[in-house]
């Protein structure tokens, strides 16, 4: 646990974000755009290998951003598809990130049972 | 009641009996916050859901306004009232509770306007006594309809309107009294050209001009002889675009020009983005700012041109050009 | 002819965004949520002791779990007018976007409002995840053989 690590996440991470809300700005488009364009980049980029290498020098600065979410499901795909051949791609690619979307359901639901929306 | 020029009409006996204007906590935290009958400090206006607080404003201003007229809602020949919500489930539902003769309009923001015109109309030609004319807007209701979930994280540019939460209501009469509706101008569909619906209050400038200009020439009127010009929910920018839009037309907005959406909200002080907007917005100022104004002698001659964005969600995705739409009332003090 | 006047000053009365202030606070609030999802990663490996892949794990539904929590305290707004894509581009955008779609249609019911309504934001990013992996993925099975 060193400093460069957290120096580096916060770099990494703030950048991306930065990248995100100039094409959001320049180019007019909406969050929705935003998200998938950058979902999309994070499944492509591992076709390059690149975001491994991202991975290793933001740590948490490219897990957190939506575009490790494109990276970790092409990931999954893959490794299954290494285990038990081409159909792996469909039945492996929620592997990795089953986690973060079942919470997300979970914790969505509880939430709106428990608070009335502000306004 | 006749037609005059290409889209106006100058009625002979139409009256404003009485008014009222209902609001949510922002405007009455707002510069006009003196002008409205009633208020709630809760944007559920102590009901149970968005649609409900909105049913809740909207029946409160036709009670004050019954109340004001001392009339009761038996008295009332016909209201014409409407809402942004779809199929203006507002009105229709609200009006579950008053036998009134009911005929929904839908003018998007423009509204308040459109149903005093179709009022005015029905009344100068002779049909009852009283004829009522409601609107009413709830900044939740629009967001979720047009917009996003209200707690959602996404990012508003600046050029947004903020939908007033609150409801109108006028009661006209042939009978005398001291706030008279003189003359109305249709408003024709306008493209505006543009397709980004978070930029609004531009998109109806083009509809605003061309009601303006129709005004003018219809009636061979000149801008001065108004106390006051007043669009709807045009908004900072969009009272900008049409100055300049108008400019392109000989047509000079002077001192006595202001948009109700920058009226409504203290532009500087409150979270409101580019300014109000909403049925809500024109009614509100009209309703209360302008008729108490004119009550106590200080405005004589106001020509409000309400606007509206006529888009839907679904066009707007098809890339669609959003149609704007705005109807004038001139309403003027009887001496 | 009007249409045309209308278009040309409709175009050059185009409202400026302040691209570089929303760069800047989008930098600084992604950055920050990083950071906070570094820790929660040191704090899963290093003091829970969990390995490499259930700690990324863990630290993914604690981000979601926050966002969702601020969402329903009516707070994750918030931060996302000042933030914006620093507040949408990480994962708790994904989290925020389901939880207040959810909770808005609360009025509707448990089945019709809340379970209906919960994917009406995010499931762009979810089909848009699934579907390119289904494409890189392809592509390097192929090139890999």
């Amino acid at each position: 646990m060193n400093w460069v690590d957290y120096l580096m996440a916060f770099l990494v991470g703030g950048l991306i974000c930065l990248i995100a809300q100039i094409l959001l700005d320049c180019f007019r488009l909406l969050p929705v755009h935003l998200v998938v364009l950058f979902v999309i980049v994070g499944s492509f980029l591992e076709i390059l290998k690149i975001y491994d290498w991202l991975i290793k020098i933001g740590r948490a600065g490219a897990l957190v951003p939506i575009s490790s979410f494109g990276h970790s499901l092409t990931h999954a795909a893959l490794l299954e598809s290494e285990k038990i051949g081409y159909l792996g791609i469909l039945t492996g690619v929620f592997d990795l990130t089953a986690g973060g979307i079942a919470s997300a359901i979970l914790f969505a639901f509880i939430i709106a049972l428990v608070f009335k929306p502000k306004g | 009641m006749r037609k005059v020029g290409k889209q106006s009409i100058v009625f002979d006996n139409v009256y404003l009996k009485s008014s009222s204007a209902v609001v949510g906590p922002l405007e009455m935290q707002g510069p006009l916050a003196k002008y409205f009958d009633a208020h709630y400090d809760n944007l559920y206006c102590e009901k149970q859901n968005w649609e409900q607080a909105e049913m809740q404003l909207f029946t409160d201003a036709l009670d004050i306004a019954l109340v004001k007229g001392n009339l009761t809602p038996d008295e009332i020949d016909l209201i014409f009232a409407g809402d942004l919500n779809n199929q203006i489930t507002v009105a229709n539902y609200s009006l579950r509770d008053y036998s009134i003769p009911y005929v929904g309009v839908y003018g998007a923001c423009s509204t308040s306007t459109l149903s005093l015109i179709n009022g005015a109309c029905l009344l100068d030609g002779g049909f009852g006594r009283y004829i009522m004319c409601a609107t009413s807007s709830h900044n939740a209701t629009s967001e979720r309809q047009f917009r996003y979930p209200t707690e959602y994280g996404g990012q508003k540019p600046d050029s947004i309107t903020f939908t007033v939460t609150g409801a109108g209501a006028g009661i006209l009469t042939r009978q005398i009294t001291d706030v008279r509706l003189t003359k109305a101008t249709v408003g024709t569909v306008v493209d505006s050209g543009t397709t980004d619906s978070l930029d609004m209050g531009r998109s109806m400038a083009p509809a605003a001009l061309q009601t303006l200009k129709a005004h003018l020439e219809d009636f061979q009127e000149d801008l001065n002889s108004f106390d006051l010009i007043l669009t709807g929910d045009l908004s900072t920018y969009g009272a900008k675009t049409l100055k300049e839009l108008a400019r392109e037309f000989k047509i000079e907005l002077g001192n006595n020009y202001h948009d109700c959406g920058m009226l409504v909200y203290d532009l500087d002080n409150q979270p409101v983005f580019a300014g109000g907007s909403g049925c809500a917005c024109a009614a509100v100022v009209m309703y209360g700012y302008v008729v108490k104004q004119m009550l106590a002698g200080r405005l004589n001659k106001v020509l409000i041109i309400a606007t509206g964005a006529l888009l839907n969600p679904i066009m707007v995705a098809q890339k669609e050009t959003i149609p704007g739409i705005a109807h004038a009332v001139v309403l003027e003090r009887v001496k | 002819m009007e249409k045309q006047i209308y278009q040309k000053v409709l175009n050059n009365t185009k409202v400026k965004r302040p691209v570089v202030k929303n760069s800047l606070q989008a930098f600084l609030v992604g950055g920050i949520i990083a950071l906070l999802g570094q820790a929660l990663l040191d704090f899963y490996q290093l003091v829970v002791n969990l390995e490499e892949k259930v700690a990324t794990s863990l630290m993914s539904i604690t981000l979601v779990f926050l966002a969702s929590l601020l969402t329903g305290l009516g707070i994750y707004d918030r931060i996302g007018q000042f933030a914006g894509a620093g507040s949408i581009i990480p994962i708790t955008g994904f989290s925020n976007s389901m939880t207040s779609a959810a909770l808005e249609s609360k009025s509707e019911g448990i089945v019709l409002g809340i379970m209906t309504n919960m994917f009406k934001l995010a499931g762009a990013v979810i089909v848009a995840g699934i579907v390119s992996a289904f494409f890189s993925a392809t592509l390097i099975y192929l090139f890999s053989r």
